[in-house]
């Protein structure tokens, strides 16, 4: 074989193995996106966000653990936003260029994919042990260190993206800088900031590793927070797990719900961002 | 300037008068602003050395007792209370490894069909797909890799993997035993899936930046695709391919809920990837909540600690790679 062919034939090689790489990624998509459709679809009923989490053997539903899920997602997107978005606006607005702004910069990327179960260990160190007892603020509060990072994240790189002529030009009219942002930049980055709030909500209401040991789980409706509260993700866990196969059944219904959930929110989030983009 | 002008007129004085207090109160509010925001910027730090504070307070109590011997020996007995964390670190670092093995070349494949070969109008969507296997929480790669993907390779993939190194003398113990779908190899297969996603979005993004002159360039003496990938983008983009590799590597090693359910949670260091295995935090998450006195508990946070710092070198390592990417960049 002559030196061209060889080149060609090796090209067509990786070009193969290139779009095959590719197939073999979507294919994978489409056969768990498939698992989940065929085992789930079938046990979908109204049943399932009307009734409690039920004994092995008996009927029931997702009613608690979606509730509960539900409960924890919100106060966590409460706590963990304002404090994100105003460290955020400090790394982009004021502290531009201050020597703190690249350390937090720094620590927040690796909290961004830092392990979720060692979050669950902290919150069990600082809030299970000494109150005595898990409780749904604990499971909260351990989402909410989730939701931070990515909040400050996109806060800052979207706030960056604001123009400085629109920042100049309210400062000229003598504005003091707490104005300017909240008037100026603020409004002109809000669409990339729900965007990463959004982001923030579809990666924690798939969490399950911190909630182990911090919301733990319970059987019944509860919206005490206080004691311990049941979350979809958990209840999944605990019932794939099971060797019982109506429990297991409802543990695919469940990951239906979560996934086209978490799949809704992201390509919405995604959709967001590309609007703002394009015009 | 027209507010001294106006002074001997004593209504536009009272006017000046109220404006400097006006002037004054949104200078309080704006100074109140800027310190609230500096507050919860050096939260973020506080919560890192929070972490790592409250990590070591907890495994106190296991490293006093076991000393370095914790990170050496095998055993995991919560009856006799003797812990040694040496299978669980052996699973996570074998798993990732695998992991990366296979999502780094499939990752590259997919970023290359991406950014050379892939017709413009279907850039976006194929590239939003792959990233929504990232979007797809840990816990459904669980549930789906116990009940779809395990016993499928139990009935497929592994007999023919024993099969064929049955005698291959040093292959053989790598794949020796019996198929039991969980272990391993099953939770280094489902690792590599959930970081494909995280691989080909970077370097995606690090292919896109290397200039198109220079790729031209190369085209324009003839080159193929593949050689203009091994010899202009590959070198161009290669401190971003290691950093966004660093990065997946991290996601792989601190992973959870995924290789709980398949890994088959066994205290053991086996030579064979087939067999049951654990990693950090799946033993973290199995045993937790069941854990019963101060040195279990107390064994497990040390664990957890062990895994924080680990993937903490590989990330700050990533970070700091990127970093040095985008000052060249930019």
């Amino acid at each position: 074989m002559d030196r061209y062919a060889w080149r060609r034939l090796r090209n067509s090689i990786v070009i193969t193995l290139s779009i095959g790489a590719t197939a073999l990624g979507l294919g994978w998509l489409i056969l768990i996106l498939g698992s989940l459709v065929y085992e789930g679809l079938s046990g979908l009923s109204l049943a399932v966000f009307t009734q409690m989490t039920p004994p092995p053997g008996a009927d029931g539903g997702l009613l608690n653990p979606i509730i509960g899920s539900l409960i924890l997602t919100v106060l966590a997107i409460l706590i963990g936003t304002p404090i994100g978005m105003l460290a955020g606006t400090y790394m982009a607005e004021y502290g531009k260029f201050a020597k703190l702004t690249v350390v937090v910069r720094f620590i927040n990327d690796i909290l961004l994919s830092a392990p979720s179960i060692v979050v669950g260990l902290f919150v069990y160190e600082i809030l299970v042990a000494p109150m005595g007892h898990f409780s749904g603020w604990a499971g909260a509060v351990a989402l909410a260190l989730i939701v931070i990072p990515v909040v400050v994240r996109t806060t800052e790189d979207m706030l960056s993206l604001v123009p400085k002529e629109l920042r100049e030009s309210a400062t000229a009219l003598g504005l003091p800088l707490a104005h300017v942002i909240r008037y100026v930049s603020y409004r002109a980055a809000l669409a990339g900031i729900i965007t990463g709030v959004l982001l923030a909500v579809a990666r924690i209401s798939g969490e399950t590793a911190p909630l182990l040991f911090t919301a733990l789980n319970n059987q019944f409706f509860s919206t005490n927070l206080n004691a311990p509260i049941s979350s979809l993700p958990v209840v999944i866990f605990q019932f794939a797990l099971s060797p019982y196969e109506d429990w297991q059944k409802l543990a695919w219904i469940g990951a239906l719900i979560i996934t086209f959930a978490v799949l809704a929110l992201s390509i919405t989030a995604r959709a967001l961002s590309a609007s703002r983009k394009s015009p | 300037m027209v507010d001294m002008a106006l002074s001997a007129n004593a209504e536009a004085s009272a006017a000046a008068m109220s404006r400097t207090k006006v002037l004054g109160r949104l200078r309080a509010r704006d100074l109140v602003f800027r310190h609230l925001t500096r507050a919860a910027a050096i939260l973020v730090l506080i919560i890192l050395s929070g972490v790592i504070i409250a990590l070591i307070e907890g495994s106190l109590p296991a490293l006093q007792a076991f000393g370095f011997d914790f990170l050496l020996e095998e055993r995991w007995n919560p009856v006799t209370e003797k812990f040694g964390a040496l299978a669980p670190i052996y699973g996570t670092l074998v798993t990732s490894f695998i992991a990366m093995l296979i999502a780094v070349p499939l990752g590259l494949l997919i970023a290359l069909f991406l950014t050379e070969l892939c017709p413009m109008w279907l850039r976006r969507p194929i590239g939003i797909a792959i990233e929504l296997l990232a979007g797809i929480p840990s816990i459904i790669y669980g549930i789906w890799g116990l009940f779809v993907f395990a016993p499928f390779l139990q009935r497929t993939l592994q007999p023919v993997l024993i099969d064929w190194f049955e005698n291959v003398p040093i292959l053989s113990s790598l794949f020796e035993g019996p198929p039991y779908g969980i272990g391993i190899l099953t939770a280094s297969l489902i690792l590599a899936i959930m970081v494909l996603p995280f691989v080909t979005s970077i370097s995606r993004d690090v292919f896109e930046a290397v200039p198109p002159v220079l790729k031209e360039a190369a085209y324009g003496v003839g080159c193929t695709t593949w050689e203009v990938l091994r010899h202009v983008v590959l070198p161009y983009a290669r401190v971003g391919v290691v950093g966004g590799v660093m990065l997946s590597l991290g996601r792989a090693l601190g992973e959870t809920m995924a290789v709980t359910f398949v890994i088959g949670n066994a205290h053991k260091v086996s030579a064979s990837i087939l067999a049951p295995g654990t990693t950090i935090s799946a033993t973290i998450a199995n045993e937790f909540t069941e854990a019963v006195g101060d040195l279990y508990t107390s064994s497990l946070i040390a664990l957890g600690l062990i895994l924080f710092v680990i993937t903490f070198i590989v990330l700050a390592a990533a970070r700091l790679l990127l970093l040095r990417l985008e000052k060249r960049v930019g």
